[in-house]
């Protein structure tokens, strides 16, 4: 088991050195780069300035060795500032950071308390009106597009009945205490939450129907178990194998819908910070911030397969090549 | 000689049974009604244009916000342009970039489907890490970078690079390169059971190369995932292109897109909502219709699935 993870920690540490690479090449094609915006700010710098500061800069070297030169900085914790921000990226991440995790804690736990009931009883009678009528909502949960989610909830609620703030998180002025900031969650959490509850459900309904037909819970109401035991004990156990994995492995969809939300409600999360990092030419949050959703990624992931494994005690990576779900 | 060799079930009693149990789901026939009038209105644009005297790109800014009328069924934008044309011109776009996106992801995920599930092995073990590589990345943000590089750095010529219709094209590429690991993964996993199949056993004895055994053997035997998760991966490049066009990075104006047609909408809430209404439901209507038409799909090919 240990052999597995750390193999599968290796892997991952490959596919985020990779990925370094990928995204510094890919940010130094985005336009502008660092010498013009000195030069827009600064309309006194002559084309000789410019070239000397590229050679201070090193940006006149070919694109490997100033990956390298960045990689080995950043090994020694040393991921240089943020140009919008003006402090060190490592200072600036930490807020954002938390008010992701809130909005996408917040809103996974609302997803799960709702898909769970929903999925259960959708199985239990399958093909009835109400399985249909939680099928059409799952569908329409999974095919909005979030932006325009957001906008019409905005309409909704803070233009047409202005019961809740439209953006940001806490009003101008501050001193809004606690109730301020759950306002302002409302409609952020709320928008997260039906663009991720869906899957989940179908996901809970799906891997429900699966266990029901298994022969040890024919089992379980022959020797007399009720069918609310059956279904919520035996079954639901049982259930939860596939569905934790799945929802582990959504983790990145979860996020992309974090970013869309966090840009419409100009909330700022992490999805905002990279969003507007990549939109204002900062390149060290942009580097670092895509570089930690891949981890982060990467990670919930190997999570999924560790779960899969210490829930269902059937399936060993211990041995050799494991099976992935 | 031949006549006896043919099939027990002649390829008709297949379609009809496909045809019969396509049909038992209402939701996916009434969303295939759906998308073919969304289709047909959108290749009609230029006669609705002609039929209202306006045109999709023309600016009248006497006419900003103007409300329904018989010259502007749904109104005018902030720019004075009328609503309805620039609708089923963002339609042809949407559903455009949509369907060749799932396509050209369904061909990269199929030969690399088939490659992996073929040959087996290192080959195998190096795709499938590679899917998995590419399943784990945060796509959005990696989408947004890919559509942000700004094109004259890898040497196209600038007026290319701003250029509208490159936009289109850029789209495509940047959304397959992204989207075809579910494709791969089931092609995989199909090629792998049928691989071992009498039938593709008797091809290699007969001589055939591992082309002709992937392309003519294994390949019509795993259609129908590829059917399946074509018509399901539609609806979501359209989701990704509408969300890129909103940002700003996807299609460029002049062409209309529903997902551009948003961009800004933020300062309409107040003034327009309706504005912000029609754009985003057409999206929604035509992103449930191809999932509702893939599920549909799904159980008409996939015989486990009649339990639904």
């Amino acid at each position: 088991m240990i052999r597995y993870i750390l193999q599968r920690l290796g892997e991952s540490a490959v596919v985020i050195a990779l990925m370094s690479f990928v995204i510094y090449a890919l940010i130094g094609l985005m336009p502008g780069d660092p010498i013009d915006l000195m030069i827009n700010s600064d309309p006194r710098l002559t084309p000789a300035d410019a070239a000397r500061l590229r050679a201070v800069y090193g940006l006149d070297r070919p694109l490997v060795d100033r990956y390298l030169s960045w990689a080995a900085a950043a090994i020694g914790g040393d991921f240089g500032n943020s140009r919008l921000h003006v402090r060190p990226v490592l200072d600036v991440m930490p807020g954002f950071l938390l008010n992701t995790v809130k909005l996408m804690g917040l809103s996974f736990v609302l997803s799960v308390a709702i898909a769970i009931p929903a999925g259960v009883i959708a199985a239990r009678r399958q093909n009835s009106r109400l399985d249909h009528a939680i099928n059409l909502l799952c569908f329409a949960g999974i095919s909005v597009p979030v932006f325009w989610l957001a906008l019409m909830l905005i309409i909704l609620f803070s233009v047409m009945m202005p019961i809740l703030p439209a953006s940001g998180i806490a009003s101008v002025g501050g001193g809004g205490g606690l109730w301020d900031a759950a306002r302002h969650l409302v409609l952020p959490v709320a928008t997260l939450t039906i663009f991720s509850v869906g899957s989940y459900t179908r996901f809970v309904r799906a891997a429900m129907i699966e266990v029901l037909r298994q022969d040890y819970i024919r089992t379980a109401r022959a020797k007399g178990a009720g069918p609310s035991r059956i279904v919520w004990v035996h079954a639901l156990r049982n259930a939860m194998i596939p569905v934790v994995t799945v929802i582990a492995l959504s983790f990145g969809t979860l996020f992309s819908g974090a970013l869309i939300t966090e840009t419409m409600f100009a909330y700022p999360g992490m999805g905002k910070l990279i969003y507007d990092s990549i939109m204002g030419n900062d390149y060290n949050i942009a580097l670092v911030t895509l570089l930690f959703a891949t981890a982060v990624t990467l990670a919930a992931n190997l999570l999924a397969d560790l779960a899969y494994a210490w829930l269902d005690p059937r399936i060993s990576y211990a041995s050799g090549e494991g099976a992935r779900p | 000689m031949t006549e006896v060799l043919r099939p027990a079930t002649p390829p008709e009693g297949m379609l009809m049974l496909f045809a019969r149990r396509f049909a038992d789901h209402r939701l996916a026939l009434a969303s295939l009604v759906v998308l073919l009038g969304l289709a047909l209105l959108a290749t009609a644009a230029p006669m609705a244009e002609w039929a209202l005297g306006v045109s999709a790109n023309s600016v009248n800014l006497t006419m900003r916000f103007a409300p329904p009328s018989l010259a502007h069924p749904l109104g005018t934008d902030e720019l004075g342009r009328d609503l309805l044309v620039r609708l089923l011109y963002g339609g042809r776009v949407s559903l455009l970039v949509g369907i060749a996106a799932a396509l050209a992801s369904a061909v990269i995920g199929t030969v690399i489907g088939l490659l992996a599930g073929y040959y087996g092995g290192k080959l195998d073990a190096l795709l499938m890490r590679l899917t998995d590589g590419v399943i784990a990345l945060p796509l959005l943000p990696l989408l947004i970078v890919l559509a942000a590089v700004d094109l004259t750095k890898i040497g196209l010529p600038a007026e290319l690079a701003r250029d509208a219709d490159v936009s289109l094209y850029r789209m495509v590429t940047i959304i397959a390169l992204v989207s075809w690991t579910t494709v791969a993964r089931l092609v995989r996993g199909a090629t792998l059971s049928v691989r071992e199949r009498e039938f593709v056993l008797a091809a290699a004895a007969c001589g055939a190369g591992p082309l002709r055994i992937m392309t003519v053997h294994i390949l019509p035997n795993v259609v129908s995932p590829i059917i399946v998760a074509t018509t399901l991966s539609v609806g979501n490049v359209i989701l990704l292109e509408s969300v890129l066009s909103f940002l700003g990075l996807g299609i460029q104006p002049p062409i209309a897109s529903w997902g551009n047609m948003l961009t800004g909408a933020q300062e309409l809430i107040w003034s327009a909502p309706q504005l912000v209404f029609w754009p985003g439901a057409l999206i929604f209507a035509t992103v449930i219709a191809f999932n509702f038409l893939g599920d549909g799909l799904q159980d008409a090919l996939d015989p486990r699935a009649i339990t639904r």
